[in-house]
């Protein structure tokens, strides 16, 4: 049977918008993919051992109130810490575009901004995950 | 990096959660390396408990489950939670959201919490549930919730799966009622009426209650209706008591001894069965020889029953 | 044959005319809620009109037409812009900056930390301080926030929900620091908490006791703050987490009722507190549509005040609004053009009535208000205001038969909601079982299926993009030291503040959440004593507990 891509959707911090997070879940089950979705208010901390926990191969994580700079890197930082070092990080959000290259160089490698068709990054993921490891496994 | 077993399963038997969630994923995707690695790790199986949780959506199971599992951590029991959520039958994904709700354990070192969808086949997932909770037995874990929404028949199979069934069920008219037509009343251990402050509550626990007295005293244990409020964590302690007290009835019964023997013949059978068709459609090219008997059959010639017949025979050579 | 025969005969002979060339776009001929809308409107689309029954005078049972008899002509509405960030000294100079560009009102932005009850050196803040709002740990920082700003000339609404009476109480100290008396001030705190549950999803406590808060706010201010606005009803939020225009309207109206059932059954008498409750709605894209929401939104309420909670004062039946241009349809791409759609959005609040109006800015969807984005969303206001004409006279389009057929439709849709509501016991339950957040879900995802798809068009996103566009505006930064400050300020306030009486008056709060007396004296004193706002939510959040979350899909 066709391996299920699997992804974590999570809202690190304080924000409570979760429209885009939602909408981006239920796009992604659409397209066939399993996901978990962390609930408001997470911790870094929260979302790394979740990330774990699940296996996922991606984790989404979704940000409208300007901490991204600070919340993104630490969640790819706690990942790295727990052993995880081959799933993909990918943000969205209100994020200005100076952003997006430090938060590259920190780990995200992609950040879907506001009108990001949830298509583009249902089709991101699946091409990343086909030639991933993560795939044989 | 491919896959190197035989370091995942070193760092498993260390305790590292990672190789542990890995090891999951291997398992619940039939990776070719999971017969290996359940068979490396059935020796180690047989110490834990699994506790059933089961009922229609919006029951609070999720909340349920978190407040229990922190009652068996005071117990110093390890905790693995196994919460299952149906794959949409039009896209083949699902949304798994039940660990949300799980939030005063999901940052305890002593809990692990594994969200699965049923991936379209209700039957093939009672097995692949119970392979995943042999998993968290070997690593080491005391008890596993096995959450799931309990509406369909391959969740009452995921339900039978365990030890101790807990139904939940809510106040809201007809709930109690649709839970006998589901056949829920079968197989529950423990009733609990969740939301309970909410209206209709006393109506729905005496109406479980006339309805369980007809069922049979099933070996020792008269399934008891509770109350809880979830939210507030109201109820959970008496309902954790009331596990482990069933539990312990299994156990001292012999009843898990021979669960477990059923559980093991039904597993011979079952890998056998799929091994024998999967044998059998290589070796003797069952496909093309089902198609010439369609033919036939269509043609007037012979009769389904009569094709299997001669089928087996074939095989049999 | 009677009139509306005749036009109905006549419209039929017209269709046969135009059916030769009667050709139509390949385009959604649909409002953005998804309500289809006809080719043409006529008299007989709003048969049955009574214009004394339905529409009335300005200032006038049903109020449909405006809540004051002379509108704009006596009183332009105050443009007041939703402002804050970095520190109460940086947000204190944008202040002044608006003031001095002729706002008429100030709106408090707070940050995250303040929004969720939490002080900004607390580990849950780290990274969120100042960045999406001012950082407001204490009256000492309020004062700041104020400083050279008379509370007796300027009326400031605060958004802020769970934590409002520790911000109203303040509000009230920097007013008395000043020497302006509580019954002198003025303003507005949003204090909404069921949208909360619903929508903004910045809660901090259960719904019951945080129930209890709001009507001990409404008794507190209806003894000493009477120039104050209580709650302010809110829609908005419900419209940006994704509902319909429809849903918008009842869901927000619903919350209102809710909150005056729970004023009369925590004896207070309607016609006290109502005159004090205000609301809030969101300004999107579909002109009419929105016209016809406020009007609806009126109407309802004039006649369920009167008619169901039997309130008596004129005062009490009136819907007074606060309006924002809506957020969620500014786009990232060629921001530029979210002046415009800004633009007509607050339009269509002033034809529609508004008391009070904040226009979006075009980077917002970027980062926060620059100076020059900030500025032209004033200024998009008072171009309104001073050069379009459209202030010269109450309530244009009354009249309009579409803009009246409208009107009348969201008014039924409304209605069916509220059928709904009542069904599965009233706004609480309704909440409790993720009925409205799954309504809204729905529609979210509904509406994104629609962009994608092709069916709706949002320039610069699906249709007219520009590959590779370059952003040319300035774009507002925080600079990361604020929260260095922020947390260094709040540590030495802790230091020099006199912590024995903060502690007594901490413990005085903390018996009076696990009674029943009026929450508002003890939080108050507690302010006084410079009691930061995180030590006073800890308090509470001690006996009322913490919400947990239920996501609905």
């Amino acid at each position: 049977m066709e391996r299920k891509v699997r992804v974590l959707v999570a809202k690190p911090g304080l924000d409570g918008h979760d429209r885009g997070a939602k909408v981006v879940a239920s796009a992604l089950r659409d397209a066939g993919m399993e996901v978990i979705y962390t609930g408001l208010h997470q911790t870094p901390e929260m979302i790394a051992e979740a990330a774990v926990q699940e296996d996922v191969d991606v984790v989404g994580l979704s940000i409208l109130s300007g901490a991204h700079m600070t919340l993104f890197p630490r969640v790819v930082q706690l990942l790295k810490a727990k052993g995880v070092d081959d799933v993909l990080v990918v943000g969205g959000g209100i994020i200005p575009e100076a952003d997006v290259k430090e938060l590259a160089k920190a780990g995200v490698a992609r950040v879907f901004g506001p009108g990001s068709p949830t298509t583009e990054i249902a089709a991101y993921i699946r091409d990343w995950f086909k030639s991933s490891e993560r795939a044989s496994v | 990096m491919p896959v190197e077993i035989e370091g995942l399963l070193k760092r498993f038997w260390e305790g590292d959660r990672v190789a542990l969630s890995r090891i999951i994923s291997l398992v619940e995707n039939g990776h070719p390396s999971s017969l290996f690695v359940l068979d490396t790790l059935y020796q180690h199986t047989g110490k834990a408990l699994r506790v059933g949780v089961t009922g229609p959506p919006g029951a609070g199971k999720s909340t349920l489950v978190d407040h229990l599992a922190c009652q068996m951590r005071a117990n110093a029991h390890k905790v693995g939670i196994v919460a299952v959520d149906p794959t949409s039958p039009f896209s083949g994904g699902a949304l798994l959201g039940d660990r949300v709700r799980m939030t005063s354990v999901n940052l305890d070192e002593g809990v692990f919490i594994r969200s699965m969808a049923s991936r379209g086949s209700p039957g093939g997932v009672a097995w692949k549930t119970l392979e995943v909770c042999e998993v968290l037995d070997a690593f080491g874990v005391d008890r596993i919730i096995v959450e799931t929404v309990g509406v369909g028949q391959g969740e009452l199979e995921i339900a039978e799966e365990a030890h101790s069934t807990v139904v939940v069920l809510v106040p809201e008219s007809g709930d109690s009622v649709q839970a006998m037509k589901a056949g829920l009343m079968e197989i529950g251990d423990i009733f609990v009426i969740n939301k309970s402050d909410r209206e209709g509550a006393d109506v729905a626990k005496r109406m479980l209650d006339s309805a369980l007295e007809l069922k049979p005293v099933k070996n020792g244990w008269r399934p008891p209706v509770l109350s809880t409020v979830a939210l507030e964590g109201k109820g959970v302690e008496e309902l954790h008591r009331k596990i482990e007290e069933h539990l312990k009835l299994l156990v001292t019964s012999g009843n898990i001894e021979h669960r477990r023997r059923e559980c093991i013949k039904a597993k011979i059978v079952d890998i056998l069965k799929n091994r024998i068709i999967e044998f059998a459609w290589e070796h003797n090219k069952l496909n093309r020889l089902i198609d010439a008997e369609v033919v036939s059959v269509t043609a007037g010639s012979s009769t389904p029953y009569k094709s299997a017949e001669s089928l087996l025979r074939e095989i049999g050579q | 044959m009677d009139v509306y025969e005749k036009i109905r005969e006549a419209e039929k002979k017209w269709r046969e005319r135009c059916k030769p060339a009667a050709t139509q776009r390949d385009a959604l001929f649909e409002t953005i809620s998804g309500d289809p809308v006809k080719d043409l409107y006529t008299p007989c689309d709003i048969e049955g009109l009574d214009y004394g029954r339905d529409l009335g005078f300005p200032g006038e049972y049903p109020f449909t037409r405006g809540v004051r008899n002379n509108m704009y002509r006596g009183r332009l509405w105050t443009m007041r812009q939703f402002s804050g960030f970095g520190t109460a000294m940086d947000t204190n100079q944008r202040y002044h900056f608006l003031l001095d560009r002729g706002q008429t009102g100030l709106s408090v932005a707070f940050h995250l930390p303040t929004i969720m009850g939490y002080d900004s050196d607390h580990p849950r803040s780290i990274g969120e301080v100042g960045r999406c709002g001012v950082a407001i740990d204490s009256l000492e920082d309020m004062q700041v926030l104020f400083d050279k700003i008379p509370l007796d000339k300027v009326s400031t609404s605060m958004t802020i929900n769970a934590p409002a009476s520790i911000l109203l109480a303040f509000y009230i100290c920097v007013g008395e620091k000043q020497g302006v008396s509580s019954d002198r001030i003025s303003g507005t705190i949003q204090n909404d908490i069921l949208k909360e549950y619903i929508a903004q999803k910045s809660w901090i406590f259960p719904p019951e006791p945080s129930m209890r808060i709001i009507t001990d706010i409404m008794g507190f201010c209806a003894d000493h703050v009477p120039k104050w606005n209580t709650i302010s009803i809110s829609g908005y939020h419900i419209r940006e987490a994704g509902s319909t225009a429809a849903q918008e309207l009842a869901f927000t109206l619903a919350d209102g009722f809710a909150y005056v059932e729970a004023g009369i059954k925590a004896g207070l008498d309607v016609d006290r507190f109502a005159p004090r409750l205000s609301y809030f709605f969101n300004a999107h894209l579909d002109f009419f549509e929105e016209i016809a929401k406020y009007r609806a939104a009126r109407r309802i309420w004039a006649r369920e005040m009167k008619e169901k909670y039997g309130a008596k004062k004129p005062e009490s039946w009136l819907l007074r609004f606060h309006t924002q241009t809506a957020g969620c349809s500014l786009t990232a791409q060629q921001p530029e053009n979210n002046i415009v759609r800004t633009a007509y959005e607050a339009l269509s609040a002033v034809l529609g009535g508004t008391q009070s109006l904040h226009t979006n800015s075009m980077d917002e969807t970027l980062a926060l208000p620059s100076e020059k984005a900030v500025q032209i969303a004033l200024r998009t206001q008072q171009i309104i205001a001073c050069e379009t004409g459209v202030a010269n006279t109450i309530d244009p389009l009354a009249g309009s038969y579409f803009v009246e057929a409208l009107t009348n439709r969201l008014e039924k849709e409304a209605y069916d909601y509220f059928e709904r509501i009542e069904s599965m016991g009233g706004v609480v339950k309704a909440i409790d079982r993720g009925f409205f957040q799954k309504e809204i879900s729905d529609a979210a995802y509904a509406y994104q299926k629609k962009i994608e798809q092709g069916k709706a068009v949002v320039v610069g996103v699906n249709e007219y993009v520009i590959e590779d566009e370059k952003i040319e505006i300035p774009i507002l930064k925080i600079d990361p030291e604020v929260e260095r400050i922020q947390v260094e300020r709040v540590k030495a306030l802790r230091a020099r503040r006199d912590n024995d009486l903060v502690k007594r008056r901490l413990e005085v709060l903390k018996n009076a959440a696990g009674g029943s007396d009026n929450l508002m004296p003890p939080i108050v004193e507690a302010a006084r004593a410079y009691a930061t706002l995180g030590e006073m939510v800890d308090v509470l959040k001690g006996v009322f507990g913490e919400y947990k979350e239920r996501p609905i899909f």
